[in-house]
């Protein structure tokens, strides 16, 4: 097993320092040997080479962080594990999240350990974010290119255009295993064991891994981090045979395009979907469980995203429709599906469609993790954590050293949210109190144009407000006002920020439009440093850019703060 | 690559093979399961083997070769029959131990999805009485009187104005799709939006889609053929007979052809139209078809092709304009081709020609004349055509000037070939083989220079025609 923890591979200018261990020896010491700190230049100053902390690293910044050192960003190589654990943490799951939290715990001087049990990078690198990113630059392009309106509007004439399925899905295959390499590298490189196979809990603060069935290597760890993800989530009746009954697993694969596919399921992954699949020539046909399609957005957003991205394509849907019954086409057969209404139970409809898409949604990959091990019982798959990501026992009681972040314990089924979880829960374990602010977490839909939102959507917010006894105002930006958006010739869309008009706290952006998901960030990191709209509308933006629309939006906020700064005129270029 | 048959009936598979002459259901069997409703089998222990979907674009498949003969012994996983389907040729399985009984389509036949092919007997002494069955299939597959009348889908007389008139071949492709009974019409996503947008009636639509659901040109075709299609004259019992002699003097009402003509023709005096003529040497042409004639290549076809490959390059010659604000870059290239018939004119659709080559569309072509003969036509084979083609040359018109199909952006008369004395630029005088094409267009939409660019790609194609062929 020790050789297992092998040297790690740190490239360049090591500098070898053998920790004093006061504990058993045998064990970490052994470790001791093989391992290096790799100091980076400006470390030099602090930590001298020739006399090694006699506490692990980890621990003596902690006690002895003074305020303004930048002490953490000093180490940049696997820590060495506290008394008697072979690591400080181990993570189980190698997706986004689990990488977030094992190059921000590497940072902290944390020895680390991943568990990844099939490929490194998880959902959102291999079968989700990532490929489906790849595919929709091309659906964009392709809609670009056939929006003879547009074009023509710009001047451009194009005489033709088309696209070769196999090099579209080659183009997403390549981008996931481009990404993959990345993140493995940027592991490897800070020195991250990484142990290949599927992890489960032995006991407190003791992990297994191995192939299935063969997990027989036993390693101890500080704390673990359960960040196994999730699988999409295929309702009861639904039978997906992964060529015309599929997931996204499969569909970002591309192997054929349907003329005609039925999306269950009209959420951001289905939305996306629908963006791709018709650009290349499907026609789509959503079925929608809830009243109104997009029913995550807001619901002023989810109607204009329907007017725009959902009514002028080639596209039709059943709302407030369960489908009951999934049957694959075969001998001669479409794919039949058995729609039912979603309150009467009674049977609605019968569609016969080419091919259909589920996307109703994720659900944990947490089984076979041991947990009972360690008290802890799933509820509906998720793993029960509290706000700092602790994972909760059966009776609701922190069980101490292990966290779960991520898809697996369900708060927000976001790549990033996982990574920032993970953050947040490295900064815990090295002592710091952190509690994440999901509500300063923006998410986006990656259609054409784009969707993206933080914080509480209007119906939300105003709950929130009836219950709290606050007051709340609205304020609204178009696209069309925008002049970048104009020179694009994409005047489509909305921002809209919902805020307190006493204090001018900012309780949620909602944009669609064109690079909303990158437009977003303004918002969600104003709200994740608690910025007021008061303060934010002094915030100078480059003109002509799509970002005025935010500019505009927070500048069309009425604030009843008494203003100590007279605010200055939009000053136009 | 090996796909399995389901030899079982299910309940929607298409009862009515009018589309496919070849080959039919048993009546016996048909009346059963119309009787029986769903999820009812057929009592016998013979199982029909029926024509598998090799795709999901495939709505029929061509029996290549049968692995096994009749009477031979046949078990589970074997391989009976390599069918071709739109994309290839794939061997295809039995599910289920038996005889092959009897084989209802011989090899190089076609057959529609779903249909039988074959019957298992599950024991020897069954054999025989399959095979009277297969027998009995064949003296009764009369297509056109299969249950034309009983469909609740034939419009009213007075129908609105969308309507296409039905004759049997078209109900009984309605009646193939699966799901196609009086309250259901399966028609796409798009269908159902231009459906709206067009005003047109979905359950007057035809279907031409995988397994007969109604796609986009459906709605298309169903509402630039607005006035009742002219084509399937099955209905009309008023007819024009020359053996009968004309009576001078007489006056004659309409057939139901004529008067669809007539109406036509009155509507395209709305749209302000233009002619634009060219004259193309053919020798090279002429080469080329004396070669190839041999394989069954026709000059109809040779002319469309051409066509089909110049509108390649000018889209706008293929557009049509139906509201007289905006006008369509229509998406496939179909070439129909005026045909006279006793009685009246028709015009059968080469579709897609500019993408299936020129064996296959020669074949087509003799299809689709055979059909118009017989009356047989199916809607989308005569009214989705987006460029005409109208020749006169056979009777040795050298030129003429033909009138625009309403819904289509141009036609184009084809005059006579003739051998001609023609100066050329190297001053030399020789003797050419030359063909007037005139086309008259829409120019709410096409412009002369459009036509002009338009004839000197065509008559560039036709002098070096080699693309013809690829």
């Amino acid at each position: 097993m020790q050789a297992s923890i092998s040297i790690s591979s740190c490239s360049s200018s090591f500098a070898p320092v053998a920790p004093r261990f006061v504990g058993p020896p045998a064990l970490s010491y052994s470790i001791g040997q093989h391992r290096f700190f790799r100091l980076r230049k400006e470390a030099f100053g602090f930590c001298s080479l020739n006399q090694p902390c006699s506490i692990p690293i980890h621990e003596y910044r902690m006690r002895n962080r003074l305020p303004g050192m930048k002490i953490t960003a000093s180490v940049s190589s696997n820590g060495s594990p506290s008394m008697g654990f072979d690591y400080d943490l181990v993570i189980i799951g190698a997706g986004v999240g689990g990488h977030g939290a094992a190059l921000h715990a590497v940072e902290k001087g944390l020895k680390t350990a991943i568990i990844e049990g099939d490929v490194i990078g998880g959902t959102c690198v291999n079968r989700g974010c990532v490929p489906s990113k790849a595919l929709l630059a091309v659906s964009g392009r392709m809609r670009e290119l056939q929006d003879e309106q547009h074009l023509k509007a710009l001047g451009l004439r194009v005489s033709e255009s088309g696209y070769d399925r196999q090099a579209v899905a080659d183009h997403a295959n390549n981008l996931a295993s481009k990404i993959r390499g990345n993140l493995t590298n940027s592991m490897k490189a800070l020195g991250v064991d990484i142990l290949t196979g599927v992890g489960a809990f032995v006991g407190k603060q003791k992990v297994k891994y191995g192939k299935v069935g063969f997990m027989d290597t036993e390693i101890t760890a500080k704390n673990i981090i359960i960040a196994t993800g999730s699988v999409p989530f295929v309702p009861n009746g639904i039978e997906v045979d992964g060529r015309t009954v599929f997931t996204s697993d499969h569909a970002l694969k591309l192997e054929w395009i349907p003329d005609w596919l039925a999306i269950v399921g009209s959420g951001y992954i289905g939305l996306e979907f629908s963006d791709v699949y018709t650009a290349l020539g499907s026609e789509v046909t959503f079925v929608e469980a809830l009243d109104q399609l997009m029913p995550g957005f807001d619901p002023e957003i989810g109607k204009l995203a329907q007017r725009i991205l959902v009514n002028p394509r080639k596209i039709d849907h059943h709302v407030g429709v369960f489908a009951k019954k999934i049957t694959p086409a075969k001998d001669g057969k479409p794919v039949i599906i058995e729609l039912i209404d979603a309150k009467t139970k009674e049977p609605k409809d019968t569609l016969e469609v080419d091919a259909a898409l589920i996307a109703t949604g994720r659900a944990p990959f947490t089984k076979g993790l041991g947990l009972e091990n360690v008290n802890v019982e799933t509820q509906r798959g998720f793993v029960p954590v509290n706000e700092r990501m602790e994972v909760l026992d059966a009776n609701g009681n922190v069980v101490p050293h292990v966290y779960c972040i991520g898809d697996a314990n369900g708060k927000m089924m976001l790549a990033h949210a996982a990574s920032a979880q993970g953050i947040s829960v490295v900064e815990q374990v090295c002592g710091r109190d952190n509690v994440l602010n999901h509500l300063s977490v923006p998410a986006a839909c990656f259609t054409h144009p784009e969707i993206s939102f933080v914080g509480l959507t209007e119906p939300q917010a105003r709950e929130k407000a009836e219950k709290e006894g606050f007051e709340i105002s609205i304020a609204k930006t178009s696209f069309k006002a925008n002049t970048k958006a104009l020179a694009e010739n994409e005047g489509d869309g909305l921002a809209k920020l919902i805020y307190k008009p006493d204090t001018g706290e900012i309780l949620g952006v909602h944009i669609l439009g064109l690079h909303a998901a990158d437009l977003i960030h303004e918002a969600s990191n104003a709200m994740a440093m608690g910025m007021k709209v008061q303060d934010i509308k002094f915030a100078v933006h480059a003109h002509p850019t799509l970002s005025e629309v935010l500019d505009e939006l927070f500048k069309s906020a009425k604030v009843n703060v008494a203003a100590a700064v007279p605010q200055p005129e939009a000053v136009a270029v | 690559m090996t796909t399995a048959i389901t030899p079982l009936k299910t309940s929607f598979l298409p009862s009515s093979t009018a589309a496919s002459k070849q080959l039919t259901s048993p009546s016996t069997l048909r009346g059963t399961r119309r009787r029986c409703g769903n999820g009812v089998r057929i009592q016998a222990k013979i199982r029909e083997i029926f024509m598998p979907a090799l795709s999901s674009t495939m709505t029929e498949g061509k029996v290549v070769s049968w692995v096994k003969s009749e009477g031979d012994k046949l078990s589970k996983g074997e391989s009976v029959v390599v069918v071709e389907s739109d994309k290839a040729d794939m061997d295809v399985e039995t599910f289920y131990d038996g005889y092959l009984a009897a084989i209802m389509v011989d090899e190089g036949g076609v057959a529609p999805v779903g249909s039988a092919i074959a019957l298992l007997a599950e024991s020897e002494d069954e054999i025989s009485l399959a095979k009277s069955k297969a027998i009995d299939s064949g003296s009764s597959s009369d297509p056109v009187e299969s249950q034309s009348q009983p469909q609740a889908t034939i419009p009213e007389p007075e129908a609105p104005k969308v309507t296409l008139v039905m004759d049997s071949a078209s109900v009984s492709v309605v009646s193939m799709h699966p799901a196609a009974t009086a309250e259901r019409v399966v028609a796409s996503p798009y269908a159902k939006k231009l459906a709206k947008d067009l005003k047109v009636e979905l359950r007057s639509v035809v279907g031409s889609g995988p397994m007969g659901r109604i796609v986009a040109k459906d709605v298309e075709s169903a509402a630039v053929n607005g006035a009742p299609s002219p084509a399937p004259v099955a209905n009309s019992n008023v007819r024009v007979s020359v053996d009968a002699g004309i009576e001078l003097g007489s006056t004659v009402p309409f057939t139901t052809m004529q008067a669809a003509v007539s109406r036509n023709m009155v509507e395209s005096l709305a749209v302000p139209t233009f002619r634009v003529g060219y004259t193309i040497i053919t020798d090279a042409l002429d080469q080329l078809y004396k070669k190839i004639k041999s394989k069954g290549v026709t000059m109809t076809a040779l002319l469309a092709k051409a066509t089909a490959l110049a509108l390649v390059q000018h889209p706008v010659v293929n557009s049509s304009c139906r509201d007289g604000k905006s006008f369509t870059y229509n998406s496939s290239i179909n070439i129909a081709v005026a045909v006279s018939i006793d009685g009246g004119l028709i015009t059968p659709v080469l579709q897609d020609a500019d993408k299936v080559d020129i064996y296959s569309l020669s074949r087509k072509w003799k299809e689709l004349v055979d059909k118009a003969r017989a009356k047989q036509l199916q809607p989308n084979e005569y009214n989705t055509g987006t460029f005409t083609l109208s020749n006169l040359g056979m009777f040795g018109v050298d030129r003429f000037d033909a009138i625009l199909p309403p819904g289509t952006g141009a036609i184009m008369g084809v005059g006579a070939s003739q051998p001609t004395v023609v100066a050329s630029k190297d001053k030399r005088i020789g003797i050419k083989n030359q063909m007037q094409v005139n086309v008259t267009a829409d120019h709410r939409i096409i412009y002369g220079s459009d036509l002009a660019v338009f004839l000197q790609t065509l008559a560039k194609i036709i002098e070096d025609p080699k693309d013809l062929t690829f």
